[in-house]
């Protein structure tokens, strides 16, 4: 459920709600952290829920001392109201057999809330990739038949690539086909979800392997502003100048080797 | 997958947790009534129960409404809770009240429904003198002090772990808390999950005014250089007034460390 930091409960009417997928390679995760640093987006609330693991930690898009020490939890949402923005960001895996509950208590909020729509970034298997898949962009989109109305042209305009359908079961021949997301996470899920409750919903995916997936997460974030323009998209300077990494992504790999070791 | 440095393929687990959902969906697609009912009769049996001590009847009534509190100490592991035997509850009486009752596929007893008290992985207790610690009027005056123990390689710094002053104490506090902690703030990236962080959450969305104090140590089993290295805690605001005689605490402690000694043979 959502819990507000203040007294009162924030109006998202209208505003696009930015969400990651935990997905292969934490993609989308790291590409919300990228949105909320570089945007400076405030926290507006919790979303607190017995369906994540839980776990705490000092402000992780810390600037200095002044603001290092503010606890922030597994599920929290931020805002940017000038631009009519809300992100969810999600810093923990699921609980066994708590996605599906998840993703209706989600869903149910998005629709109390009134947001226009939601974006799901995410990612997939590289690995299951088709041959045409391998020789084409790694980046695919899907929208729900509610978006699609409104935002088809644009997709056609930016000419990229609606994600393709796959035989169901794979091992088998004359399988039906639909679409997978294979290392999505909650992506299918959430994307059927709104299917049937007639949510604006777009997915924004790359097909990436499990590593250091910090140029995926700038790769993602560059796919969705080249639709929603958060920051000028024209600037020639290299992408990951203008998208600001949180001061959390410090030791990704881990504490420092002991000298003795060379 | 993953092709090893040898060249065989293997699944590697994903960091995302990403493959129990794939098969939770293909089982959600298979679920029939009966499976629908075999998992709502395990999540009834994995639920935590609250029981009172003497009759081991549940408590009807939220332990914190029938023992309302402003001071609200959880420990969590060995050494968190030798210290708070030692240094805390060793003066004046303190009272059992109840206490939970879980179980789960990993634990060792089979039967649930009689939980002996030595076998309860959490016990209750409170201050017959002042029954304001652990227990609350309102939520609001609430506060929470929890204590636990980490490995001290799960501590993230750009020197390598080795050369760390083992043990050392870092805490964490919800916005609602306002008085100085005891030892330096836990920095960024560093985090915390399991129960620790599901009660520092719980007091952070709810605004209740808590504090968790997090000792790193290289020694997870019970240890006296770890238990000490929760000492600089006894000056804090919340357990001053509940610490009497500090000498006779680390007696009482030794005492503790000598049993758990005795005890841990590898031939029994």
């Amino acid at each position: 459920m959502f819990v507000p930091c203040g007294e009162s409960v924030p109006d998202l009417t209208g505003f696009t709600l930015l969400m990651p997928a935990v997905s292969v390679g934490n993609v989308g995760q790291l590409a919300i952290d990228l949105i909320i640093s570089t945007l400076n987006m405030s926290k507006i609330g919790y979303f607190y829920t017995d369906c994540l693991v839980p776990m705490v930690g000092n402000n992780p898009y810390a600037t200095g001392e002044e603001n290092s020490t503010e606890l922030s939890i597994n599920a929290e949402v931020y805002s940017l109201p000038s631009r009519r923005l809300v992100a969810l960001q999600l810093r923990s895996i699921f609980i066994k057999y708590k996605t599906k509950p998840f993703c209706e208590k989600l869903l149910s909020w998005v629709k109390g809330s009134n947001c226009a729509r939601v974006i799901v970034l995410s990612s997939s298997h590289s690995y299951q990739r088709n041959d045409l898949q391998l020789r084409s962009t790694p980046f695919r989109y899907l929208l729900t038949p509610s978006m699609q109305i409104n935002v088809q042209n644009k997709m056609k305009s930016l000419n990229w690539e609606e994600m393709e359908k796959s035989p169901c079961i794979p091992e088998i021949n004359d399988s039906e086909f639909c679409v997978r997301i294979p290392g999505g996470g909650i992506t299918k899920a959430l994307y059927d979800e709104s299917c049937s409750k007639e949510i604006q919903m777009a997915v924004l995916l790359k097909f990436v392997s499990e590593g250091d997936n910090i140029p995926d997460a700038l790769g993602l974030v560059e796919y969705l502003n080249e639709w929603l323009q958060i920051i000028k998209p024209h600037d020639p300077t290299v992408p990951s100048l203008r998208w600001k990494m949180p001061s959390s992504w410090r030791l990704l790999f881990g504490s420092g080797l002991p000298p003795a070791l060379f | 997958m993953a092709a090893t440095f040898f060249g065989e393929v293997v699944k590697a687990p994903c960091r995302a947790g990403t493959e129990e959902e794939e098969e939770e969906e293909e089982e959600g697609r298979r679920e029939t009534p009966e499976d629908r009912e075999v998992r709502r009769q395990l999540a009834r049996k994995r639920e935590v129960r609250l029981l009172r001590r003497q009759t081991k009847t549940s408590l009807e009534v939220s332990l914190l409404e029938k023992y309302p509190c402003s001071k609200f100490i959880i420990a969590i592991g060995n050494n968190a809770v030798a210290f708070l035997s030692s240094f805390v509850m060793n003066s004046g009486v303190w009272e059992e009240v109840g206490f939970a009752k879980l179980w789960n596929e990993w634990c060792r007893t089979t039967d649930t429904t009689h939980l002996s008290p030595a076998e309860a992985f959490c016990i209750f207790y409170h201050l017959k003198s002042n029954p304001s610690v652990f227990g609350s009027c309102t939520r609001k005056n609430t506060q929470v002090t929890i204590l636990t123990c980490r490995h001290v390689t799960d501590y993230k710094t750009s020197e390598s772990t080795g050369s760390l002053p083992a043990p050392f104490l870092k805490a964490l506090k919800t916005q609602n808390f306002k008085d100085p902690a005891c030892c330096s703030l836990l920095e960024q990236p560093n985090i915390v999950h399991d129960l620790p962080a599901a009660v520092l959450s719980y007091c952070q969305v709810w605004k209740i005014p808590a504090i968790l104090y997090l000792c790193y140590t290289d020694v997870m089993k019970l240890d006296l250089i770890t238990v000490e290295a929760f000492k600089p805690i006894l000056s804090s605001r919340s357990l001053k007034s509940l610490v009497k005689n500090i000498p006779q605490s680390t007696e009482i402690l030794k005492k503790l460390m000598t049993t758990n000694e005795v005890q841990s043979n590898i031939y029994t």
